[in-house]
Order: C-alpha cells, then structure tokens, then sequence
C-alpha cells in the first residue's frame, strides 16, 4: 500500500482526507467517529464569537439536485456556522487533538471584520492545541446578509487585511477558504498570499436554488413558503472547484501557493483530479453527509491502490503534474486532427451517437450499411468534437483517434502536420504573430 | 407414465384447496411496479435512435418516450404516448410476449444480456392513469355523420371502435358473448388479468363516447352482413376464430373431453374458483399459449398432475419459451413428439389418452411406431382453433388458408368491409397483432370515407 501521509504547510496528517468545515465536523462526537473511520483531519466548523450564538431554521437546510434514480448529483445547503457556544466548541476541539494527536485539527472561523474580534478568537483557538485555522471568506449565505463571510471574500483588500491579522495575532499555519461566487479566483488567491496566508482552500459553495415546488409554487427549499439562496456542492461543483484550483496553480503570481482542494470529492478519483492539479489535500463534506464516515475508507484505498499502479510512492510524485498542461485556448494545436472510431464488436446499436452528432453536431454519423442499422463515422465529417463518445452508453466503444502527421484529414483534404500551430499565429486571427 | 387401471375410478372435484389458497393462486402473476421501481428501471432506458423496441412493436408505441416520461415522473404522459398508438396498451402490458417483441429487440440485451422491462413499465403507466381522477385523455372529433359496423368486441374490434370514435364516427359494436371484451374476457388465464382489468379497461375505451355495444349478437347468415353493409357506411369483421379444431381421435365426445378455450372461459367467468371441478390428473393436447393458460390453471386448482403433450418438438411450440418455464415452474410436464390416438375411457368417462410417438422423418412427422399412455381425469383440447363460419364464404369473401383474405390495411374482397385480428389471415394470432389491425382497419376506412 502506498503511503498516503501528507504534510500540508507543516500539518500531518496520515492521509490527505480532510472533512471540510461543514455539518459533519460541528461537535466532539461527530469528529471523534469520523476519527475513528480514519479521516486524516478535519476543519471543525466555523466558529463565531463569543457571545450568543448564531440560530439556524428549523424548517429544512438542505435541498439536492437528483438523478430521477435519486443519486445526489449536487447538494445545497442553507445552514450557518456553529449553532453551538463558543466555549464547548473550544473544549472539545482541545479533548479531540489531545484524543487524536496524529490527526489533522483545523478550525474555521468567521467573526466581524474588526481587528479586535479577530484577535480576541485567535487567543482563543491557539490554547486548544489545533493544527491551524481557516478563515471562512467563503460562506455565501446568512452570514454574508451580515459582513461576513463571502462578504469579505468577495473584496481582495478585506481578504488581505484580515490575513495579515490573523498572520500577526496567530502562530498557527493561515489557511484562507476562497468563495467561488467572484468573477476571477485569482484575484482573492492573490490577495490572501499577499496577506501572508500559508494557504488557500477553494472552493466554497455557490449560490444556488435547488428549484420550485410544481405544486405549492414555492422555492426550493422553503421553509414555511419562503426560501434563501443556499450555498452548493456535491459530484456537480467539482469541474467548477478544478478549473478554480488550476487558474491558482498555473497562476504565475501565486503559482505554489499550498491549495486544499474542495468540491464535489466522493471517490479517490476525484481527490487525483484536485492533487494532479496542485492541491495538497482535499476536503470533503457531500460524500460524507450522503455515504457515512466509511466512504473515507474507499477513497483512501482507491488513491493508495493507483499509486501502486502506477508507481508513485508519495503524492509528490504527481502532486501537480497535470497543471502544465493547462493552457490558455489560443496555445491549443490547430495542426491536430482527432476522428472518432466506433467499435462494431461493443457496439449495442442504440443510435445515440448518430442521432446526437445529427441533430446537434456535424452529421458524421451514419445509420445504415447494406440495409441495416448500423453506426459509423463518416470521417469527411468528422471534427473531433467528442460528443459521440459521451453519449455512447458503452465504455470505450467509441474513441477518437488522433490522425498522425501525413496522414490525410478527410473532412479537410489537408495532410496532417508534425508542426505545431495555434491561434495566436493562425491566418484568420488580425492579432496574429508571426510563427 | 402410468399403464392403464380399470381400477382407478375419476376423480374429478372442486374445492380441492384450502379456502383461501384460490385468492392466492389466481393472484397477479406479475405485480405492478412500484413508483420508484418504475424510476428505477426506467434509468436503464437508453432513448435509443429510431428504437428498435418501437420497430419491434406492431403498434408501434414510442417506447422511449414513455419509458422517458416516467423518469421525469410524468406517468400520465406515459400513458398517453401508448394509449395514442395502442388504445389496449394496459391489456398488451400484461399479456404480450415482450420477450419476443419489443424486449427482445432492446439495445440492453445485446449490451447486459437483461432488456429493459418494457411491458411491466406500461403497465405502470397504464395503471396509473386508469387509477387517476382523470382516466380519459382523448377527445372525439366533431361528428362526421358516419356509421361503422364491427363485428366482434374482442381486442381488434374495440381498437377499430375506439380509434373510429376519435375520428367523430359513430360506430355499434356486435358480439355473440355476453360480454365484450373477446379473448380478453374470456381466453386469458385468470392471473394474467385480475381485477376484472377486462371490463375496466372496455369501460375506459367506450368512456370516450360514440361506442355502442350489442351482445347476443350471432353473424349466422349473409343477409345479416348484407343488411349491416346496407345501414352502415363501413363493417369491420373482427369475429376472432370461433371453433376449435377437434383431435379426430377415438374417444374425444367422452365426459372430461373439453376445449381448453371453454375452461379458460368458464374459469374466468367464475366468480369462485372453489366452486370449479378439477381432475386429480389432466392433460392438456397443443403447444400454444391456450394449452399453457390451461394447464397452470388446473394445477392452481389443485391438479395433482398436468401433463402438456405436443407432437413437435420444443422449438415449434408455439408457447413462448417464457411462457414454457412459467407451465414448468408451475409443476406443469411438457412432453413433445406424442400425437394423440385415443381417448381412453370406462363408463362414458375419460380416463387418459393413449399417444403414438413422432419423429421427423424427411422434414414430415411420422408416428415411430412406439405408444405411450398418460392417464387422466380431465383432457384439455388446445390444438388450435379456426374461423369456421359458413357465412363467409357463402358472402364471397375471398379466403386464405381458412381466413379472410385482406389487403395490407385490412380491406377484404367485399368493397366497405374490412377484417383484422385472427380471423384475418397471416397473422401471428396476437393480442397487439390483432390491436394493430383493428387501429390500422379504422384508419383505412377513414380514409375511404374521405375520398
């Protein structure tokens, strides 16, 4: 079994599966069973001050996105931070690192934006023996009506000044939470480095209604006929938290800056894609809210069982590999030529393809040979587009072929190049450099 | 087998189970999906192009969008999208052989060896809506004056009546039974249908209006076609196949010598099941669906033993293959290769048949020489029925192989008279078969009327 410990800005832990700040990690007995189940840390949620502490509905905080078989396909939430006293919090967090020393102990926190609150919890959190904390800039809902969470994380300036405080007040590593409800990620990621953060963890969840209720004509959800944007997460935000995570990974001004990747991780596959991307660990909540603590174990022995496969004995060994080979558009290779294959011998003549590629493609799909059903792809047609092979309810039955240089492109009449050529020196582009 | 003994004496009775076991036994042989079964399964509907599931249907139902619908948890869209193509989708639901129709032509076989349940599915949709406030989903056009005469109210005369209706015409239905509903009512193994799903879904049909139903009404004579081609702008000869073929052996008038079809009907038309004698052992001669809805309905009765004999081997019966595991895995024998050669009997009462072994000998059955004898209390004749009427062909219809000749669109050889379902001859003696006719007949004789 491959090692899976990881050493985030100086936190051990013995895997990179982290519980985000979320429901699942808001008192003692949850963080100590999810512990139990072998989570490597989790981010204790949020804490505000001290004082009365926040209320939440009682109606319901959650809403989904379904699949008509009811698999949760994206997840919504409407809940505040911790609802409990801030003193309990603080002794349980103490009792769980002092139970769990090996263990990952992060603390979220989310007060007023003034200097004085912030320094006022961090005394506080730096007695509990806690790893580090995450400043939630994230939250987009509730707290953000009042200043705070993704209120700040929408301001790079809030973002810094807060980080700096935090930095100055706190000998514990900064970890700064990044709300994905901006127009570009890299601005709050490049504030909160100029800050001093040791870290950032993207992404929040974003604004979302699950729907409305065909029958009552209410939001969704409603509690008692009135509904509140939630935040939302689950299998559907991950390509939104990746591509967040990549614009910060391949970003030249922030381009190492430690990520905890989060959003839409349930499966080993999904915390690849984030640590193939740059991010040191992942936090996860949806999974769990839906499988139990126990889904930690798969994903653990799905990423151990990969690294074996392929070698890598630490993550080191692909942390990261995959951000060089995410570019702008205009450096794509005009000069390659894909052309989809249908495998006859897999293929279940569903037509799917053919009738995807006709009514919304390039018709290169046909339906009949000598009479019968029958699939094909009408190279002359053909642009690579991919759609076939997404449709296809059969795995590998359709793939696309890269035609090698020399060989001709049918749909064109040209011959394939070995050069490279982009847009940026393309014939049709009036900005065109010269090769 | 057993050799026969004078000593045996009949053994036929009724009540041969417990009280409450009837109810039990003669329950839905294939319970109703639940809602989220339905979802489930309907997930697995790929939405194929050009589905060959719908090319395989003769109805030609659009299977994926109703399968599509009770995803998105529209069951009463569902139900249109079959009733459209199929106004008897609920009955065909139940008794079609999916597994060799729109099930065997879907995609997921090919790709999971396991089709989509297709039929169960409709029969989801169907249900629900026919359980709904609102169970009609279609409007007749305006009146256009014009009356149709059919003849028969089993499922391809209530196709052509239903789908006339809708089209503004006027149409009076004619039956000999009692009851409407053909086959339906009165040849289908209890199971396959309870709830008197028969007459629910008729009421459901003549609920649309312009329907008109006459019982008791016998096609005896050519003036009685001639008169309804008179008062009537069209007919439509639906009349099904009325008299069975006989076995032409010895001993086939003794007592307990019966036509499977009469004890599919009088079982169906019994209200109390304890009430129907039932031979200690039976045996059922043919190989279709009648000698299988026969002879698991003795056993559900409470027959000891129930033999189906055939003279062919097992792949020209013409009882699905499905259908053959349901017989056996109700503790039905099936024999092939034996042709009957006599009913034996003692005291005018049948007490088993004696079978003379057949082989193929240059692609024609021949008897081996060899004989075999099963004994019975009760034997179930089901060796096929045919269409019989004397009227027909003293009216000049042309005829093929026994049944009426027809056109593509069902019109025969008498101008303004069509014919579908099993009467009309080259077709598979299907329910769906016989819906498609009937649908198709009414299209064709609107378009007549149009011209």
């Amino acid at each position: 079994m491959a090692n899976l410990h990881t050493s985030f800005i100086g936190i051990q832990s013995p895997n990179p599966f982290w519980l985000a700040s979320a429901p699942p990690t808001d008192k003692a007995y949850n963080v100590n069973r999810a512990f139990e189940a072998g989570w490597g840390g989790v981010v204790w949620k949020t804490l505000g001050e001290a004082g009365p502490p926040v209320v939440n509905v009682n109606g319901p905080r959650y809403g989904a996105l379904m699949s008509p078989d009811r698999r949760l396909l994206g997840f919504n939430n409407i809940e505040l931070i911790t609802d409990r006293d801030l003193e309990v919090n603080l002794r349980e967090i103490t009792q769980i690192k002092r139970c769990w020393p090996d263990r990952a102990m992060i603390v979220s926190l989310m007060v007023p934006c003034e200097e004085a609150s912030w320094k006022a919890i961090l005394a506080r959190v730096n007695d509990t023996g806690a790893d580090g904390i995450e400043l939630n800039f994230g939250c987009p809902h509730g707290m953000s009506e009042r200043g705070m969470g993704a209120a700040v994380g929408q301001v790079p300036e809030y973002i810094q000044m807060v980080t700096e405080w935090c930095k100055h007040y706190s000998r514990l590593p900064v970890i700064v939470k990044l709300t994905p409800n901006i127009s570009d990620i890299r601005q709050p990621a490049r504030a909160a480095q100029r800050g001093g953060a040791d870290a950032v963890s993207l992404i929040n969840t974003i604004n979302s209604i699950v729907g409305v209720d065909p029958y009552s004509l209410t939001m969704l959800p409603s509690t008692g006929g009135l509904g509140s944007h939630g935040g939302y997460c689950g299998p559907a935000v991950k390509p939104i938290a990746l591509n967040m995570v990549a614009e910060i990974a391949r970003d030249p001004q922030t381009a190492g800056l430690p990520i905890s990747g989060i959003g839409g991780v349930g499966s080993w596959r999904d915390a690849f894609d984030f640590i193939a991307l740059g991010a040191g660990t992942v936090q996860v909540c949806t999974a769990a809210m839906v499988h139990g603590f126990k889904i930690v174990q798969e994903m653990s022995s799905g990423l151990s069982d990969y690294m074996d496969e392929m070698g890598f004995t630490s993550m080191d060994d692909f942390r990261g590999r995959a951000v060089p080979t995410v570019a702008d558009w205009r450096k794509l290779n005009l000069n390659h030529v894909s052309k989809a294959v249908i495998n006859q011998d897999s293929c279940i003549s569903c037509g799917r393809c053919h009738i995807a590629c006709e009514d919304t493609s390039h018709q290169a799909i046909s339906t009949l040979k000598d009479g019968k059903r029958h699939f094909e792809v009408k190279e002359d047609e053909c642009v690579g587009c991919n759609l076939c092979t997404l449709v296809c309810p059969v795995p590998e039955c359709i793939t696309l072929r890269n035609l090698q240089p020399g060989e001709k492109d049918l749909r064109t009449g040209r011959i394939v190049s070995d050069q490279h050529a982009d847009w940026t020196t393309h014939a049709n582009n009036p900005m065109r450099v010269s090769a | 087998m057993s050799t026969p003994s004078f000593s045996e004496i009949s053994d036929i009775r009724p009540g041969r189970l417990g009280a409450g076991d009837y109810a039990l036994r003669f329950a839905d042989a294939s319970p109703r999906l639940s809602s989220a079964q339905a979802v489930l399964e309907a997930e697995r509907c790929l939405y194929c192009y050009d589905a060959p599931c719908t090319t395989a249907c003769p109805t030609g139902i659009d299977v994926p969008s109703f399968i599509r619908r009770i995803a998105d948890g529209n069951v009463r869209g569902a139900a249109r999208t079959i009733l459209a193509s199929n106004p008897l989708g609920g009955m065909c639901a139940r008794v079609c052989p999916t597994e060799t129709l729109c099930e065997e032509a879907c995609v997921r076989t090919t790709q999971e060896g396991k089709p989509v349940a297709i039929g169960r599915l409709q029969r989801h949709a169907v249900d629900a809506l026919m359980d709904s406030g609102q169970p009609q989903l279609f409007t007749r056009a305006a009146p256009t004056g014009r009356r149709v005469a059919v003849v028969g109210a089993g499922p391809a005369g209530l196709a052509c009546a239903h789908t006339l209706a809708l089209l503004g015409h006027d149409v009076v239905v004619f039956d000999a039974r009692a009851k409407a509903g053909g086959l339906n009512e009165y040849g289908l193994a209890a199971y396959k249908t309870p709830g008197d799903f028969a007459q629910r879904e008729l009421q459901w049909l003549l609920a649309v209006g312009g329907i008109e139903i006459r019982t008791g009404w016998k096609l005896e004579s050519v003036a009685q076609l001639d008169e309804l081609r008179r008062d009537y702008s069209a007919v439509f000869l639906g009349m099904g196949l009325a008299t069975t073929h006989p076995l032409g052996v010895p001993g086939e008038a003794l007592a307990g010598v019966e036509d499977a079809v009469d004890f599919i009907a009088r079982l169906r038309q019994c209200e109390d099941k304890s009430q129907l004698a039932i031979g200690r052992r039976v045996v059922v001669i043919g190989g279709g669906m009648t000698a299988v809805d026969a002879a698991v309905q003795s056993r559900l009765l409470g027959a000891e033993s129930v033999h189906i004999v055939y003279r062919r081997g097992p792949e020209t019966m013409s009882a699905s293959v499905d259908e053959q595991h349901w017989a056996q895995t109700h503790g039905v024998t099936i024999h092939h290769w034996l042709a009957p050669a006599e009913v034996s009997g003692q005291d005018g009462q049948a007490s088993g048949v004696a079978f003379a072994r057949q082989a193929l000998v240059d692609g024609r059955l021949q008897a081996t020489g060899e004989t075999e004898f099963i004994a019975a209390d009760m034997v179930f004749k089901a060796i096929g029925q045919k269409l019989g009427n004397p009227v027909l062909l003293d009216a000049g219809f042309a005829m093929d192989g026994g049944r009426l000749a027809t056109a593509e669109d069902g019109a025969t050889s008498l101008p303004g008279v069509w014919a579908g379902g099993d009467c009309r001859a080259g077709g598979l003696d299907l329910t769906v078969e016989a819906v498609a006719h009937g649908k198709c007949a009414a299209e064709a004789i609107h378009a007549h009327f149009s011209r």
